[in-house]
């Protein structure tokens, strides 16, 4: 008990001090944070209204766009601060003992902070392009804790393995811009042919990000379920905790020699 | 002597920690896999590595509330068995009991960020040391106190002198409560009067019982702060007791250690002293009194024996034994051998014996002396056991100083007398 509070105490000042030196020295701080997918927005908004006219046939585009920029920019966001969290404090594992589990949780305990700041962003957002908000909000923490296990799960397996190979550091890059365009951030899933559908809907972040769009924006929009059925349309719900135990139990196994390797 | 030492402390204290047969190997690559293609084209070759025995079985005990000093030359292992003991690295095998609440740090000032300010820092580092955020709190002023930083608590680290940052983690490291303190050369640093403060820090450690585990290469402040002293010698233990005795074998070592390096950039030369087939041994040598008692301490003129304890195992021809006394570990006082005092041994047959060196009254003066022994033949010299047994004289009722007591009488003579 004592030991968890004091952990705590740990992941807390990590956090803290990660948060802080993210912004140090940047004259406008946080509020990058929160201008950085704004901005990213304004482009791809641009691009996808005036020039293919790709976000004209969804309804409420724009917020449809925010929020998949918003929850795609955490998801890249966290997995690299996190598969760096052990390479870069190896000062500290190597002279001090404490779970090392501590350094991603801590990492992503940021930007998850970030994340919910800017999900409020997005409501002012919605409100103001008068896309009405509902009760279904209330089940918003649920899929965002969905997410941050998925998160988390990914950051254990990418951190540890980073340890010993530092190529995961550019495969991950490459993966996450092909993970980018496979999952519906910019464009609607009803411009995708009905087999690639299928598949694009099987990756959790898919998932996520579609039902975080049910909640915010409308229930009509498509889940997993509605495109997969009952069965397929449960695989990345399943995917994701199967990700999280197998991440959790390889980065446990490695973290006892990651003071030698690191 | 080891097992001596143990039963003297093996009292009624509790043990803090107790540490069986660990050893530690590390492989290390010859050529480092850091990349996924050379791991991917390499995963079928037989790998290639060396094993590096950093640890082997070693096992000892710390009681509660103990200064335990941990010694050795660089590479010896003292800082992996630190770490083993911190729980930063796994043994290889072996276990490790430790009874109480381990301080979980081996340097200060560890987790300190340069970017961050003084207040900012003692928060974190309070964290890594594994603080709660209310201690913290509660600790802060007497921990800016301490540390002398008032007006600059809330400058950014890397602003300050090395000494302030010195005496910021110092003093944060003292509110860690811990039972059981692991230190790696701190006090290596700071200046004397920083140096003063961590002194009396660790008088109170000592006053509260805690206990404390200390590597460091500063015999000083071994023989200063430690009851007990581990020696380590390449993984190995070469021997556990008290301190003061462990340092001298440990400075011992050190000066025969570079004795041998200079015979062996002079090759060929006939006082080599190591030899491979060592045609005989010295296996120890004792110093008795008057009673043929052994002893360390005697008093200046009392009658004392050196004897040479020798183990033949292929005949000599005109052996040779030589001894020598020298003072404080530098200076050499007397040196003598058989054939030097006009007595000659024709020859001696493999088998065990020893030779005495009978003085008959010792004028040596109140000291440390240390005493060489050696063994050797026509051919050269077989075995030297430099300043390996140390010795105590006491002056007794003499008042003289130096070296020897050389006894000269003193008479006035007046030639004449100036008068007005």
């Amino acid at each position: 008990m004592i030991k968890n509070k004091i952990y705590a105490n740990l992941i807390r000042e990590l956090a803290i001090t990660d948060f802080k030196l993210k912004y140090k020295g940047s004259f406008f701080g946080y509020l990058w944070s929160l201008v950085k997918p704004l901005l990213l927005f304004l482009v791809l908004y641009t691009v996808f209204t005036k020039i293919f006219k790709l976000g004209n046939s969804i309804p409420d585009y724009p917020v449809y766009l925010l929020l998949g920029i918003t929850l795609w920019g955490f998801f890249a966001e966290t997995t690299n601060l996190c598969m760096n969290s052990i390479v870069g404090r190896g000062d500290l594992i190597r002279k001090v003992y404490f779970p090392k589990l501590i350094l991603p949780v801590s990492s992503s305990i940021s930007s998850l902070i970030t994340l919910v700041l800017n999900l409020f962003v997005v409501f002012g957002f919605a409100l103001y392009t008068h896309v009405p908000l509902t009760i279904n909000l209330l089940l918003l923490p649920l899929v965002i804790l969905e997410f941050y296990v998925l998160v988390l799960g990914v950051s254990f397996f990418l951190a540890s393995l980073f340890v010993r190979f530092r190529d995961v550091g550019h495969i991950w890059d490459v993966l996450l811009q092909a993970l980018f365009y496979a999952t519906p951030i910019i464009y609607p899933l009803t411009l995708v042919p009905n087999r690639l559908l299928k598949i694009i809907m099987l990756n959790p972040v898919a998932q996520i990000i579609q039902d975080f769009r049910r909640i915010v924006i409308s229930p009509k929009i498509e889940s997993s379920v509605s495109v997969n059925g009952i069965v397929l349309g449960l695989f990345p719900y399943v995917f994701t905790v199967v990700v999280f135990i197998v991440g959790y139990f390889i980065f446990q196994k490695m973290a006892v020699k990651f003071a030698e390797e690191v | 002597m080891a097992t001596k030492d143990n039963k003297k402390t093996s009292d009624k204290r509790e043990v803090a920690m107790k540490i069986e047969n660990i050893s530690k190997t590390f492989r290390i690559p010859h050529e480092k896999h850091t990349s996924l293609k050379s791991a991917a084209l390499n995963a079928f070759e037989k790998k290639t590595y060396e094993e590096f025995v950093a640890l082997k079985d070693v096992s000892f005990e710390v009681k509660k509330g103990e200064f335990f000093g941990i010694i050795g030359r660089n590479g010896s292992g003292k800082s992996t068995l630190l770490k083993i003991l911190a729980g930063i690295y796994m043994p290889g095998k072996g276990k490790v009991d430790i009874k109480g609440k381990l301080s979980p740090f081996l340097e200060l000032g560890v987790g300190f960020n340069p970017e961050l300010t003084g207040r900012e820092n003692i928060f974190l580092g309070g964290a890594v040391l594994g603080l709660s955020k209310k201690e913290i709190e509660g600790n802060f002023d007497k921990i800016v106190a301490f540390s002398e930083l008032e007006e600059f608590v809330d400058m950014k680290f890397k602003n300050f002198s090395s000494g302030m940052q010195v005496r910021l983690a110092f003093a944060l490291s003292i509110f860690a409560h811990a039972d059981i303190l692991l230190m790696d050369e701190v006090l290596a640093v700071g200046d004397s009067n920083f140096q003063t403060k961590c002194m009396d820090e660790f008088s109170r450690y000592k006053k509260e019982g805690k206990t404390v585990v200390l590597v460091s290469h500063s015999m000083d402040s071994i023989e200063k702060h430690c009851d007990r002293v581990l020696y380590l010698e390449k993984g190995k233990i070469k021997g556990v007791g008290n301190a003061i005795k462990m340092v001298n074998i440990y400075n011992m070592d050190n000066v025969s250690y570079q004795e041998g390096k200079e015979e062996v950039e002079g090759s060929g030369n006939k006082n080599a002293k190591i030899m491979v087939d060592k045609k005989a041994t010295i296996e120890k040598a004792e110093f008795l009194d008057k009673d043929l008692k052994n002893r360390k301490i005697f008093i200046t003129g009392d009658k004392m024996t050196i004897r040479v304890h020798y183990k033949v195992n292929n005949s000599i021809k005109l052996p040779v034994f030589g001894i020598a006394i020298y003072k404080d570990m530098e200076q050499i006082v007397y040196g003598t051998g058989n054939e030097r005092r006009g007595v000659v041994f024709k020859s001696i047959d493999p088998g065990r014996g020893y030779v005495d060196f009978i003085f008959e009254q010792m004028p040596l003066l109140e000291g440390s002396y240390q005493v060489s022994v050696a063994i050797g033949s026509k051919a050269g010299l077989i075995e030297k056991q430099d300043r390996k047994y140390p010795l105590k004289f006491n002056n007794g009722k003499i008042r003289d100083y130096g070296a020897l007591s050389l006894t000269p009488k003193v008479k006035l003579s007046v030639k004449n007398t100036l008068t007005k």
